[in-house]
């Protein structure tokens, strides 16, 4: 029985016809000569978020980040003009990695006011420009002008900071991120600077996590004892619907219900919740900023149900943004180490907190949150290592599915393609400016 | 231990629970896992029925500029929050199936 309208075809993956309803092969998320096409053919050619403009609060502000699956390193940095940069973290020299700090193979950030290498003392400019060279005069014909750290495409939108690998991308960071560009744009992303940043190795494949986290019709089974226990098995008894899912190939949306945060009845959720005011929606109590949601981005809680609760995009390739109807963002990003592992990353952001309740409230809510994350991240070592058994071939997905069906889809007609594809079979041909 | 954790003064029996008041999430989150379920019931039961209480108190200060004993008392509030979980819901100290899955933090606001 559907609580919720579907689109007048029937179902959300048949209003895509081409997307198909059939069985799936999930080869695509074991198979290692596949995830190279998926390395070669993605995840050099697309913009990728490293983090946000906060995390760079001055000039001279840097972080390091290591690409490992494309043997790349990166340092982002704020030059002098504030302008943010991104470079390959190699000295021009003999190749020594430039930034780092005790591991080299470790992520670091800090600050400086200028980048100077550990092993002959050259020294770069914020900018990257070469200014300083040990004994300059033993060199031969040294072109200084041309020996500046080698940069990386890199933009923001938003106060979300994305860097390309390719050397000429093929799209601009606004082209890349197509309707969301916009449609996204107007959030006070900005203004939500209290953040909680982790990170976990995780045995399954990227697409994997993605798949977790696009569909929630393993909410109520996989995150049952999370709730009480009469409200639990409530919620699987009636299962899960999204109010809307939306593809804007190769991103993606689902918009999902909420009602917990404050709950109807203080019966439905744990006494701590009730305590503190807070849950795995998060604070119950809205930050000023968000204007009591008057002011939503254009593609944020596109149903306008009364019911709504939280809405996840998914920003190909593999960085998510949901917004949550208590006024707060939670950011993913699936970082592809291998075709069966893969290093997840994810930041909540609050408002910061202005009174200690407040603040009690925002580590209430990333406790919970942490707590569904284990859960998600074990099942999928699980997963993983049972569908490459090769036992069972093709998978059923349903409905609710939709978004992983059409993200692995995505993710096969750009390798066909060697890169992102003018268009999807599944996309209605004019799809209006 | 000669010097008992400072405290606000009515408060001050919380300090049978000095060793919960520990400022990283990781620190407390392995203090969960190294904790039984009746130790955090028995944090749990000596701060929920004052919690208002307690909030209330530390609202009454600045939260820029926490005395130590009051910055005490939040990091006891905050490993409530991770042993509130053990004690609610899971009645074990781990997640349930949460096998070998665990966390980093990288970076996490502090007091
Ligand atoms: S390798 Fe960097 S100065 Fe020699
Ligand atoms: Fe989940």
């Amino acid at each position: 029985m559907a609580h919720f309208p579907k689109p007048a075809e029937g179902s959300w993956t048949q209003h895509y016809p081409g997307l198909g309803t059939g069985p799936i092969s999930y080869r695509d998320s074991f198979d290692p000569h596949y995830w190279q096409q998926e390395i070669d053919s993605i995840f050099t050619k697309e913009w990728l978020c490293v983090g946000r403009v906060e995390q760079l609060s001055r000039v001279g502000s840097y972080f390091t980040k290591e690409f490992e699956w494309a043997n790349r390193s990166l340092v982002i940095v704020k030059d002098q003009g504030e302008t943010i940069r991104a470079f390959h973290n190699i000295c021009r020299h003999r190749g020594n990695k430039l930034v780092w700090h005790d591991y080299p193979g470790e992520e670091t950030s800090g600050y400086c006011r200028q980048f100077s290498c550990k092993y002959h003392a050259w020294r770069y400019a914020l900018d990257g420009s070469l200014v300083f060279v040990q004994q300059e005069e033993e060199f031969f014909d040294l072109d200084k002008e041309n020996l500046g750290l080698v940069s990386v495409a890199c933009d923001v939108w938003e106060g979300f900071i994305f860097v390309n690998l390719d050397p000429q991308p093929s799209q601009t960071l606004t082209e890349a991120l197509g309707d969301l560009a916009t449609g996204l744009a107007g959030y006070p992303y900005g203004e939500m600077t209290q953040r909680y940043n982790v990170t976990s190795k995780i045995n399954s494949n990227w697409k994997l996590f993605i798949d977790a986290f696009v569909e929630f019709y393993h909410a109520p089974i996989l995150h049952q004892q999370q709730s009480t226990s009469e409200e639990g098995q409530k919620l699987a008894a009636v299962g899960f619907e999204g109010l809307h899912y939306e593809l804007f190939s190769p991103h993606s949306m689902v918009s999902s219900w909420g009602g917990m945060a404050p709950p109807a009845d203080p019966r439905m959720v744990k006494p701590m919740e009730n305590f503190l005011r807070s849950g795995l929606f998060g604070p119950w109590d809205k930050p000023a900023v968000v204007d009591n949601n008057e002011n939503l981005p254009p593609l944020v809680n596109p149903s306008g149900h009364r019911a709504w609760g939280i809405d996840s995009f998914l920003l190909w390739p593999n960085f998510m943004i949901l917004i949550w109807e208590t006024g707060w963002y939670l950011t993913y990003s699936y970082w592809p180490d291998s075709p069966n592992s893969h290093t997840f990353e994810s930041s909540l952001y609050f408002v910061p907190p202005e009174t200690s309740s407040q603040r009690v409230a925002q580590e209430y809510a990333f406790s919970v949150f942490k707590e569904f994350a284990l859960q998600d991240a074990n099942t999928l070592e699980a997963t993983q290592s049972m569908i490459e058994t090769g036992v069972v071939d093709t998978f059923v997905l349903n409905d609710q599915e939709v978004l992983c069906r059409h993200h692995h889809a995505a993710a096969r007609e750009q390798v066909a393609a060697g890169r992102r594809p003018d268009s999807y079979p599944w996309m209605p041909a004019e799809v209006s400016a | 231990m000669s010097t008992p954790l400072a405290l606000p003064e009515e408060f001050a029996d919380l300090a049978q629970f000095e060793d919960w008041a520990l400022e990283t999430w990781r620190e407390r989150y392995e203090k969960r896992l190294a904790s039984t379920v009746e130790e955090m019931q028995a944090l749990y039961d000596a701060i929920t029925p004052r919690i208002e209480e307690i909030l209330s108190y530390c609202d009454r200060h600045d939260l820029a500029a926490l005395p130590d004993e009051v910055r005490n008392l939040m990091f006891l509030l905050f490993s409530l929050c991770e042993a509130s979980l053990p004690v609610e819901i899971w009645r074990q100290p781990r997640v349930p199936d949460s096998g070998a899955a665990d966390l980093t933090m990288v970076a996490e606001p502090r007091l």
